[in-house]
């Protein structure tokens, strides 16, 4: 049992253009900026929103296909959407909104089933409990219980971490994962935050204005970004310059500043070189170790961000750089904001993207 | 930093004066009449004629207004299509309408000379002069009020459980049903009470329209009307009636919303 999703139309400004299929037991994850479309494809999945041209197919049945008039009402489509807000209903308890999707079961089972579907995610002792009580974690796996109980052909999750405090993020990402890995049909999924997308994805699909721009795993979407877009959004710094072929074999990249750094790809004209923060190293000024092999910026430290034993390191000089490093190294090195620093990375790690002149 | 003391004392002070201007008149209507003088206009035969007819005529109308006017609203919040803002003015153009107007409109469309006055005749139908010319006037009067705070109701509603009731396997009668309404029900409620209110009031619309005829279409209202020419005290005890029976049902409304789970209304 497969889906696919075809569809074109236009949405006020943005046009939306795309075409995504998804195998059994996967999961696609649908990464871009907000705006680009991402919830508007669910939607035309999930019959809410009629494109003027497309075409939806959930294993052998055809839910959408406007060039044959074939148009199946939300109702009749079997697929399991996780809002982004959960849209759970006010007005019902926890387990009336699971049983509310159990509307095909006899009516005697409906409560024992929903109650059974809020165990699987623990919260039997919160099966009497209205929305509005619970907390964000709680609500989201009301609203996957629920979406799960339909008995989906196709799980739609739209967001369904973005509302979750950082706190709750981690762990509910980490049972979303799970419930994924179990899951036998196929999975949409979509996020703004490429790291969700890698952790939660098989695969994942960069959008950005309406149509994909790369699909592929999350490394080889880092590693290898088709386009400058992907590499920023992917997390890689990105610095604008002129490539020139130099006679190694390496290539030497001119920036706008008038520094030059070496990547071992190929290119010639203008590109995007990138570079993942945690490729790159920080040392004291004046520490240097210069090689053909690695790239080195003078740059000041601008701003440090902490997140777990790791530090984001915003740094400003010849060109922006983003630099991760543990935080001991922070302690050793006494960086602070106004620090000046080496920034040091291998030419072997500076992927380039030859941009459109 | 300097505050601003003299304003809290300006807001309590502008609340005092409109509620002692507001309650006022009621208060007077209650001191005026003795609780023998009360229980003596309901002594009167035609006073509970009176307060019967308007009991049941402004429930029906109530009534149908709520069955038309629910979905109809319900069409108004979620659909947006051309036109849409000429058609609300329109329906709440009844708010802002003389009810003397309101009574000609009535009787120019429903009246023997009317739009429809042969056709209805042709049918047998007599409207005017009759108890359901009363129904009638109620329910022009009262609809807006309704529709109104019912539209508004479902405008608020948060557009996702809709759509989540749809990928649930309901289809679009059943989200109206279990999900829609609950969900506004506080909303519906108060538009319910507006209305029921407005209906108990009416007065000019129903003069015009139905006339004045003890136990046929003189409703409350009108029988104080009748009785403050002649009978001040009659009428003052008319007076309390209404303002307590209007007021047990705003109040039995508030409580049931209260009570009602739909209230818990998330974040």
């Amino acid at each position: 049992m497969s889906f696919r999703v075809e569809a074109t139309t236009d949405l006020g400004a943005l046009h939306l253009d795309v075409d995504l299929d998804v195998p059994s037991g996967r999961c696609l994850a649908i990464a871009g900026p907000s705006g680009a479309g991402k919830s508007s494809a669910l939607r035309v999945a999930a019959g809410l929103l009629q494109p003027m041209v497309g075409r939806v197919v959930s294993g052998r049945e055809i839910w959408l296909d406007t060039a044959r008039g074939i148009d199946r009402r939300p109702e009749e489509r079997r697929c399991g959407y996780v809002f982004q807000d959960y849209a759970l209903f006010p007005h019902h308890r926890a387990w009336q909104n699971v049983a509310y999707a159990l509307r095909d079961r006899p009516r005697g089972s409906r409560e024992p089933e929903a109650r059974a579907w809020l165990a699987r995610f623990g919260l039997e002792a919160l099966a009497d409990a209205r929305p509005a009580t619970l907390s964000g974690g709680e609500r989201q796996r009301v609203a996957l219980a629920r979406a799960l109980a339909r008995r989906p052909d196709v799980l739609l999750l739209d967001e369904p971490l973005s509302a979750l405090d950082t706190r709750t993020r981690a762990r509910a990402s980490r049972h979303l994962a799970d419930v994924l890995r179990e899951s036998q049909v196929p999975t949409i999924l979509v996020t703004h935050d490429f790291a969700e997308a890698a952790l939660l994805g098989n695969e994942v699909a960069i959008i950005d204005d309406g149509r994909v721009v790369q699909r592929g795993s999350a490394s080889q979407l880092a590693a290898q970004p088709a386009t400058a877009f992907v590499a920023d959004f992917t997390g890689a710094v990105v610095l604008y310059g002129t490539a020139t072929p130099d006679s190694d074999g390496t290539t030497l990249v001119t920036l706008a500043g008038g520094h030059r750094i070496r990547s071992t790809d190929t290119a010639d004209g203008p590109v995007a070189a990138t570079v993942f923060p945690w490729e790159i190293t920080i040392e004291p000024t004046g520490h240097r170790t210069p090689r053909s092999t690695q790239n080195q910026l003078e740059a000041q430290v601008l701003s440090i961000t902490t997140i777990g034993g790791r530090a984001r390191l915003g740094l400003s000089g010849a060109a922006s750089l983003t630099a991760e490093v543990s935080t001991t190294a922070i302690s050793h090195l006494d960086l602070r904001p106004g620090t000046p620093v080496t920034a040091t990375w291998k030419a072997a790690a500076t992927r380039l993207v030859a941009l459109d002149s | 930093m300097k505050q601003a003391r003299w304003f809290p004392p300006l807001l309590f002070a502008a609340l005092t004066t409109a509620l002692c201007f507001l309650t006022l008149p009621i208060v007077a209507i209650f001191v005026d009449t003795g609780p023998g003088e009360l229980l003596a206009s309901l002594d009167d035969p035609a006073a509970v004629d009176a307060l019967t007819l308007s009991l049941w005529t402004s429930a029906l109308a109530v009534g149908i207004i709520v069955l038309v006017g629910t979905p109809a609203a319900f069409l108004l919040a979620t659909r947006s299509f051309r036109g849409r803002d000429l058609l609300v003015t329109l329906i709440e153009l009844p708010l802002v309408l003389p009810p003397a107007v309101a009574g000609i409109g009535l009787l120019a469309a429903l009246g023997p000379n009317g739009l429809f006055g042969q056709a209805l005749d042709d049918a047998g139908i007599r409207v005017v002069l009759t108890t359901t010319s009363v129904v009638l006037a109620l329910t022009f009067v009262a609809a807006p009020f309704y529709l109104r705070q019912a539209e508004s109701a479902f405008s608020a509603l948060d557009r996702s459980w809709l759509d989540a009731s749809r990928t649930l396997g309901a289809g679009e009668a059943t989200t109206f049903a279990r999900v829609a309404i609950p969900a506004a029900l506080p909303g519906l409620i108060a538009g319910l009470a507006l209305a029921w209110g407005r209906a108990l009031g009416e007065f000019g619309a129903t003069l015009m329209f139905a006339g004045s005829f003890r136990g046929v279409t003189q409703t409350v209202p009108l029988a104080i009307y009748e009785r403050f020419a002649t009978d001040f005290t009659a009428a003052l005890g008319l007076s309390a009636v209404l303002v307590a029976v209007s007021g047990a049902i705003l109040l039995t409304v508030k409580l049931a919303t209260r009570a009602s789970p739909a209230r818990v209304l998330p974040r």
